[in-house]
């Protein structure tokens, strides 16, 4: 049956449109109009032209945050969306054990970045943190404040603490729209575990994995509270990743210009690798 | 009402910028209009392609061709221009 087109419906969108716009284009449009003049306040600026960007894609302290941020980004996904999928498979689907676990899974979303980043600034301490102290009496030097490893192990923790648990609610999502007709043909096909994972619960989950995949990519990749609370990007520079490195820039140094530069260079490459990662995954989902 | 934008920092050359892509978008709308549907097909890159998304590639990559050219050539970016229309066309054509 063939759809009726009413351009009417444009009309119904133009209330998002209109909130896009001031949250989002004008501020975009600021932003490059800033990346090419040079200001000292109360309004007043001069043309600069492109030397901003010269300065940012020159600098290898933009280079060195961006690498972090790289970094950072594929530990956190290389560990939370396995976890994320073996806790999901683990959950009860039936009884009271699942609003008991889908509270659980939900409590640490609920919990605000900077608290989050407090909680874990205090649990690490080796002095009244628990994890921290009990560490420290295993007999394991831990200072995130001083090393710059442990500063990584206690962010990274925090991270897959905090957020896993986004991976495990889609994936459960996935795996309760399942019906149990397909496990019961895969049980009487004789299939093992290994093959119904693989061939009924993972193509099952595709779409919510690719979901997960993406906010958890664009949300590692923009981090900026939970490292600036317990680490202030330190020791030294170690944990200073793209966001907290532009906040110093634009704030610490009040170089508006450059920090505006970076922000659309940082934009950009958000943008692309966002496009790469959807097309990648909604293109095998449509040859599968 | 006296709206003041001196606070966005407008200048001509990013006032041209957004007016461009402005019309580009009014343009896309417009070609939309007269012939419906985003004309899709699978091009060079092996996945189906609206006419929408071939302009978003080729915006994304005229925006990295400018950046490549300032980091590694120097500030004059006519020919960085003139390459980003090459890609675009090249985007539109094979896509």
């Amino acid at each position: 049956m063939d759809k009726t087109w009413n351009n009417k419906a444009w009309f119904m969108v133009l209330p998002v449109l209109v909130l896009v716009a001031f949250s989002a284009v004008i501020p975009l449009m600021t932003v490059v109009n800033y990346s090419l003049q040079d200001t000292f306040g109360s309004n007043v600026f001069f043309w600069a032209g492109t030397e901003w960007f010269q300065q940012v894609l020159g600098s290898p302290r933009f280079w060195n945050a961006m690498g972090r941020n790289l970094i950072f980004s594929f530990i956190i996904l290389a560990i939370e969306v396995p976890l994320g999928i073996l806790i999901a498979l683990n959950m009860p689907r039936r009884g009271w054990g699942v609003p008991v676990c889908l509270v659980l899974m939900a409590l640490p979303l609920l919990i605000p970045w900077n608290v989050v980043g407090t909680i874990w600034q205090v649990f690490g301490r080796t002095d009244i943190g628990l994890l921290g102290y009990y560490v420290d009496r295993a007999g394991i030097d831990y200072n995130y404040v001083r090393d710059p490893y442990d500063a990584w192990v206690t962010v990274i923790l925090m991270d897959v603490w905090h957020w896993t648990s986004l991976v495990v609610l889609l994936s459960y999502a996935g795996l309760v729209s399942i019906p149990d007709a397909f496990y019961q043909a895969a049980k009487i096909d004789g299939a093992s575990r290994w093959a119904v994972f693989r061939y009924i619960q993972l193509p099952k989950m595709n779409r919510v994995l690719l979901i997960a995949i993406l906010l958890r990519f664009m949300d590692s990749f923009m981090i900026y509270t939970e490292p600036f609370v317990v680490t202030g990007g330190g020791p030294g520079n170690s944990t200073t990743f793209l966001s907290i490195d532009l906040v110093k820039l634009a704030l610490g140094e009040f170089n508006l210009g450059q920090a505006a530069a970076m922000s659309l260079v940082y934009f950009l490459i958000i943008l692309l690798l966002s496009w790469i990662f959807y097309t990648v995954m909604t293109n095998r989902e449509a040859g599968n | 009402m006296n709206l003041n934008l001196s606070w966005m920092a407008w200048t001509w050359p990013t006032a041209i910028f957004f007016i461009v892509i402005t019309l580009l978008l009014i343009g896309m709308g417009a070609w939309e209009y007269i012939s419906p549907g985003g004309n899709p097909r699978i091009g060079i890159l092996r996945f189906e392609t609206t006419r929408g998304d071939r302009l978003f590639v080729s915006l994304l990559g005229a925006a990295f061709i400018t950046l490549a050219w300032l980091g590694l050539i120097g500030p004059s970016l006519w020919w960085a221009l003139a390459l980003s229309v090459v890609y675009a066309i090249g985007v539109f054509r094979l896509v």
